[in-house]
């Protein structure tokens, strides 16, 4: 019954909702049903239209950015394994840092707006993708990069036909992680330092104790979150079928 | 010294140094950026007075909740659901979109429900870690022989007895990955929860500092907590090598 999985989880998802609804009241919070139709009034609203692009488009070059210099440091670092060895920490140290604390600074270099937004996004992006990119390089099996050298292949081709298939299922694995970090980042940024944006409106709700309107914007993040994330994570176990 | 950690240090010592020598010279202004042994003096001067004390202790407090909440209710999740294939099946969707749902948007809501206490901020660094904790006793479980499970079953100990003398011994330097993880994510999260809405705590003096222009408390609290947990999260670190490299040692 495989495929019935997911239905039955949201069934037990939106009927826990339902009830915490009927526990805690109107006060709190509000149905499913109720959200979901206030979620398209929202988006059928002129005025919205403009938030949500503004977060997709900061979103994007955040995430590009990130995709970008995060395999610009990670797959040289995987080649070349001292370099590799001494980043390690320093990597693992920038993941597991509280990155909001550096919102001020970010604010201060980039003033607010756009710009600070992207590169918040940006900053929770990196890491991530740098890391899986490095430990997918340095795990290349090396018999096939002897066997390449045997071939006599050119760098380009060792670069095509080996190590980008043998590296390209943990690199996609890091641009997922990427992926929902840099929308954290996004929106956090949007949060604290925007006048625009599903961040921003979020914050601007939470202020006027809006229940309808954090309901239905959490219920359109969290919807887009899960489904992109879906699609990704369905592409990484086509990459990995067949992998140890 | 290691001549990897060797050139570690002296790579870092470089970045600082080049950060410092930048502020000095006027390249970064110090209206964007105070110099590291600025800030490191400021931060003395702030520990020694004792100013932010309460602060820090109030966060580390909220912290410590959420790091234990995630620690017992996560092995205690993990070890229900490893006893579960059907609902871990069903889950399964959930654990795999769980980090991918950025959880600061729950935030309002959690205030909604918890009210503006310090309960949201626990939660959240809670919501966080605890997810970590299941996710790796679940991998820590799937590795028990079973050969371990039947010896436990030729000794009649009952389920509760199997997990706590067998299953989870076995499993404890993967359950320690998810504290690990949980330690960082409870920072993460209450910090971040503190910036968006607090009257206490490190996060909201950061906040009040930069809305004050107040450069020398912000980059000395900005400081203070990255080295507080990068130490804490280095140290975590070390120690589950250590652990693991003995279980491979067995």
């Amino acid at each position: 019954m495989k495929w019935k999985d997911p239905f039955i989880l949201l069934a037990v998802l939106l009927i826990g909702w339902e009830l915490l609804y009927l526990v805690v009241g109107d006060v709190a919070l509000r149905s499913p049903v109720s959200t979901a139709s206030s979620l398209g009034a929202m988006l059928g609203d002129a005025r919205f239209m403009p938030h949500v692009r503004e977060t997709a488009l900061a979103f994007v070059q955040g995430f590009a950015i990130a995709v970008v210099v995060g395999l610009l440091i990670g797959v040289p670092l995987g080649a070349a394994r001292f370099a590799g060895e001494v980043a390690e920490p320093i990597l693992v140290a920038l993941y597991s840092i509280p990155k909001v604390t550096l919102y001020p600074v970010i604010l201060l270099v980039f003033g607010i707006g756009m710009p600070a937004k992207v590169a918040f996004g940006a900053i929770h992006g990196i890491v991530p993708i740098a890391m899986f990119a490095m430990n997918a390089v340095r795990n290349v099996n090396p018999t096939h990069l002897r066997t390449a050298r045997v071939l006599r292949l050119s760098p380009i081709n060792v670069s095509l036909k080996i190590l980008l298939p043998a590296a390209l299922p943990e690199i996609v694995t890091g641009i997922r992680v990427g992926f929902s970090l840099a929308l954290i980042g996004t929106l956090l940024g949007e949060m604290f330092g925007s006048q625009r944006g599903l961040g921003h409106l979020l914050m601007q709700a939470m202020s006027l104790h809006n229940i309808e309107r954090i309901l239905a914007l959490t219920l359109l993040l969290v919807a887009f979150a899960a489904g992109v994330n879906a699609l990704l994570l369905a592409l990484d176990r086509h990459l990995h079928r067949g992998l140890p | 010294m290691s001549r990897v950690g060797f050139t570690r240090l002296v790579f870092l010592l470089f970045a600082v140094g080049l950060l410092e020598l930048l502020c000095r010279l006027g390249v970064i202004p110090n209206f964007t950026m105070i110099p590291p042994s600025a800030m490191a003096q400021s931060l003395w001067k702030i520990l020694a007075s004792g100013t932010f004390t309460p602060d820090i202790i109030t966060t580390l407090t909220h912290v410590g909740i959420a790091i234990a909440a995630a620690m017992i209710v996560g092995t205690a999740l993990g070890t229900l659901l490893q006893s579960s294939p059907a609902t871990r099946r069903v889950l399964d969707p959930l654990f795999a979109t769980y980090y991918a749902v950025p959880m600061y948007a729950f935030y309002p809501l959690l205030i909604v429900i918890f009210g503006l206490g310090d309960l949201p901020q626990v939660a959240i660094g809670f919501l966080l870690a605890v997810m970590a904790v299941i996710l790796n006793t679940l991998n820590g479980l799937d590795r028990v022989p079973p050969v371990l499970l039947k010896a436990a079953r030729v000794h009649r100990l009952g389920p509760l007895k199997t997990a706590l003398q067998v299953r989870l011994p076995y499993a404890a330097p993967y359950v320690f990955t998810g504290f690990k993880l949980a330690v960082a994510y409870s920072f993460i999260g209450v910090i971040g929860a503190e910036f968006i809405t607090s009257s206490r705590g490190i996060g909201y003096e950061i906040s009040f500092a930069y809305n004050n222009f107040d450069n020398g408390v912000m980059y000395a609290m900005i400081l203070f907590i990255l080295l507080l947990v990068i130490t804490v999260n280095m140290s975590l670190h070390a120690w589950e090598k250590r652990l693991l490299a003995r279980r491979r040692r067995a």
